[in-house]
């Protein structure tokens, strides 16, 4: 019977003390080392240029900073080779334009990305997603364009009629403009900030509309058919998940869209005229931002006049650098945002 | 078994049914069993399945006859009781009026939620409208204002020299602008392609302390404006280094403004690579960077081709660092390093400005032929990354099964072959 019978074979059994772990081996092969060495090289040289580019404008700023000191965020004039300018009317102008655009983006691109995610039927959803992304890579050369030739003619008398009935809050007065004259010229309304806010509006709405929808698209099906299933309308459903869960998103996307409005250059100079005071009053013809003061000014600038630029385009980049930070922490502390990319 | 699912009044009327069929089984054994007497049954309706259509005649009948009726209303309004005036404020009025009108008439069918259902689908679906109808009087105006000179030959293959503002479109063109662009994007191409890949595999392949910092300081830089791009370029290559404007530092100022975009989409890319695919690989004993050219780039392929178009679509229609950094010509200028060179975006910035009308309509051409080149980039960046890492199209999918096939056949013939050498 013992010959029937399967055994286990007499297997040498070490003492506990005997047992050695197999030694692994993590020395990176040399394949391994070259490769990291290379991509860590890449990695510290896109930092190192990164890092030189706002050291480079912080040192070249300083010079202007030290001879004005803190006039330079009172003054309004620009006029580097007398000392006497700041950032005092530019940076008024170019928070106005991004306010302006950021009013008239928020509703288009909330309703557009509401729209492509919830309402439109899905035929029709990916060619919508892709005709908002194409808006965003239209060159925004082409916008500056559109809004010199065609909107600013067609804005003037949304500008004249705003200004007729509201011209009681003080941003929509416009001084030179007397509404009850029909002989009044309308050139008083050009080249404003308002308009060129609208033009801006353009460029930023489909930026913000891309994070709104990715973050719409992420509420969970859960909850979703949840609302649907207590009887909830299509609008209810909007209003109680939809709208709540991608709050970080639109909050996100919003600023996103600010921080670009506030670093647009071409489209502004094609339809501003600029000019060097602190102005409110939107509707008012002249406006100026930093990035097209930058534009207008460096060829004609010298040492120290070049010196006062980078220490506007440092202010300007101060600003978007704390909006897009805030844009990306609202993103990612929001319920959706651990996986969205904005 | 099946009368368990048949519902009570089917089982009922087959019963029915059966007693008329064959009464003289049911009388046989009446006196034993007990029967329900026949009774009348309520005739109900037979049933109807639930519309789950979406959108039907009862819903778009409201719409239209809103449409109509406010459509009137406001040409009332704007022909006869009002001296109002302008397109954009009829299409504002119009929309109130319909947006009034469509929550009376639904009203009257149904109650408060839907009437706000209604209204607000109505709502979202025309700021929807509103963009695409801005976007399609952008392309639609531009090309409009520019078929003009781009209906001259001339105007693709010339450059500007000889022609002065005042010349009709059938002399000059822009040529130079276009191979300048070219020269420039591939310059830029050139130098961001291996550094922004390189930098986001560092990002997502090694887990140094520097990578935050990295990642972080690359996100602040796509806050930079691309003015600034160009005015550090300005003050470092032209002022303190001492060269000329030319196309080159136009490139590099192009190239700091696409390279954080870039590195930024491609480190999303390659991180949503699965990670089985990594370590399925290293199982197979393959060293790290193997893995990372053989398995984790070819995934993700298609994605960074995508980033990368996206960047270079954002780069070719950026005027600001040009504008500082490349200066402007009229001259076709094949050196990248000598001699100002001019870029599409820039020649019709410089273009319109000018008072003329030919020159003017010459730099709606240029901004056509530039959105024209951003679309074609941008559709074959649709089509190219338009499906994420590991889902292959069908042609790279019969490639794929090809490959292995050969792989199946060469690992069939190799022993064979053993054997017929030894």
């Amino acid at each position: 019977m013992q010959d029937a019978l399967t055994t286990v074979p007499h297997v040498e059994v070490a003492a506990p003390g005997e047992v050695q772990p197999r030694a692994l081996n993590t020395r990176l092969g040399r394949g391994d080392r070259i490769f990291f060495r290379t991509a860590s090289a890449s990695g510290m040289l896109v930092l190192g240029i990164m890092v030189a580019v706002g050291l480079f404008l912080a040192i070249q700023a300083t010079q202007a900073l030290r001879a004005t000191g803190v006039s330079f965020l009172t003054t309004a004039e620009w006029q580097p080779d007398s000392g006497k300018f700041g950032i005092a009317a530019v940076m008024v102008g170019t928070v106005l334009i991004a306010l302006v655009a950021g009013v008239i983006a928020l509703p288009i691109a909330l309703g557009t990305a509401l729209f492509i995610t919830e309402v439109a039927p899905t035929w029709l959803r990916s060619s919508l997603v892709a005709l908002v992304d194409l808006m965003a890579a239209v060159p925004s050369v082409v916008y500056g364009l559109w809004g010199l030739f065609l909107l600013q003619g067609r804005v003037i008398g949304l500008s004249r009629w705003i200004n007729t009935w509201f011209s009681w809050l003080p941003f929509f007065d416009v001084a030179r403009a007397d509404p009850n004259s029909p002989l009044s010229s309308s050139s008083v309304y050009t080249a404003s900030t308002f308009i060129a806010g609208i033009v801006v509006a353009m460029m930023v709405m489909p930026i913000s509309c891309v994070v709104m929808r990715e973050v719409f698209s992420q509420v969970p099906v859960g909850e979703r058919e949840g609302a649907f299933a207590l009887g909830s309308t299509r609008w209810g459903m909007i209003r109680v998940v939809a709208l709540p869960f991608g709050r970080g998103g639109i909050i996100g996307g919003t600023m996103l869209g600010l921080g670009r409005a506030l670093g647009e250059t071409i489209a502004v100079v094609l339809v501003i005229s600029p000019r060097f005071d602190i102005n409110f009053h939107i509707l008012e013809a002249g406006g100026n931002s930093v990035s097209s003061l930058i534009a207008l000014r460096t060829f004609e600038s010298s040492g120290f006049g070049l010196s006062a630029l980078m220490a506007a385009g440092l202010a300007l980049f101060a600003v978007t650098l704390v909006v897009n930070f805030t844009a990306s922490w609202f993103v990612a502390r929001s319920r959706s945002g651990a996986s969205s990319e904005a | 078994m099946t009368t368990f699912a048949m519902s009570e009044s089917a089982a009922d009327s087959i019963t029915d049914e059966l007693a008329q069929l064959s009464p003289d089984l049911w009388t046989v054994s009446s006196s034993e069993l007990t029967c329900l007497p026949p009774r009348p049954r309520p005739q109900s309706p037979p049933a109807q399945r639930r519309a789950l259509k979406k959108f039907s005649r009862s819903d778009a009948l409201p719409l239209v006859g809103a449409f109509l009726s406010a459509l009137s209303t406001t040409l009332l309004i704007f022909g006869r009781l009002t001296p109002l005036s302008g397109q954009l404020g009829f299409v504002v009025v119009l929309l109130t009026t319909f947006l009034v009108t469509y929550s009376v008439l639904v009203s009257l069918t149904d109650d408060g939620p839907a009437v706000v259902d209604r209204v607000m689908a109505v709502l979202l679906t025309s700021s929807a409208v509103t963009a695409l109808a801005a976007l399609f009087s952008v392309v639609v105006f531009v090309l409009w204002r520019g078929h003009t000179a781009l209906m001259h030959t001339n105007f693709f293959v010339s450059d500007l020299s000889t022609t002065g503002p005042l010349d009709p479109l059938d002399k000059g063109g822009i040529a130079h602008a276009l191979v300048g662009t070219l020269i420039m994007t591939t310059i830029a191409l050139v130098i961001t392609v291996p550094l922004g890949v390189a930098c986001s595999v560092y990002l997502t392949e090694s887990k140094g302390r520097a990578t935050g910092l990295v990642r972080t300081v690359v996100t602040a830089m796509t806050a930079l404006p691309s003015i600034l791009a160009g005015l550090f370029i300005f003050a470092t290559w032209i002022l303190v280094l001492g060269f000329e404007r030319s196309g080159i530092a136009a490139s590099i100022a192009m190239s700091i403004m696409m390279l954080p975009i870039i590195i930024r989409s491609a480190d999303v890319v390659l991180r949503v690579v699965p990670g089985n695919l990594r370590e399925a690989s290293a199982a197979l004993g393959a060293p790290k960077w193997r893995t990372v050219w053989h398995v984790v780039l070819p995934t993700a392929r298609s994605g960074l081709t995508t980033s990368v178009i996206l960047g270079v679509a954002r780069g070719v229609g950026e005027t600001a660092p040009i504008l500082l950094t490349a200066g402007f010509t009229s001259t076709m200028n094949l050196n990248p390093t000598k001699d100002p060179m001019v870029s599409l975006p820039l020649a019709a910035f410089e273009l319109v400005r000018s008072p003329q009308p030919s020159q003017v309509a010459r730099g709606f051409a240029t901004a056509a032929v530039l959105m024209i080149l951003v679309l074609v980039l941008f559709t074959i960046a649709r089509i190219v990354g338009g499906r994420p890492a590991g889902q292959l199209s069908t042609r790279q999918a019969r490639r794929t099964v090809a490959l292995s096939l050969k792989d199946v056949e060469r690992m069939q013939e190799t022993p064979i072959k053993e054997t017929v050498r030894a």
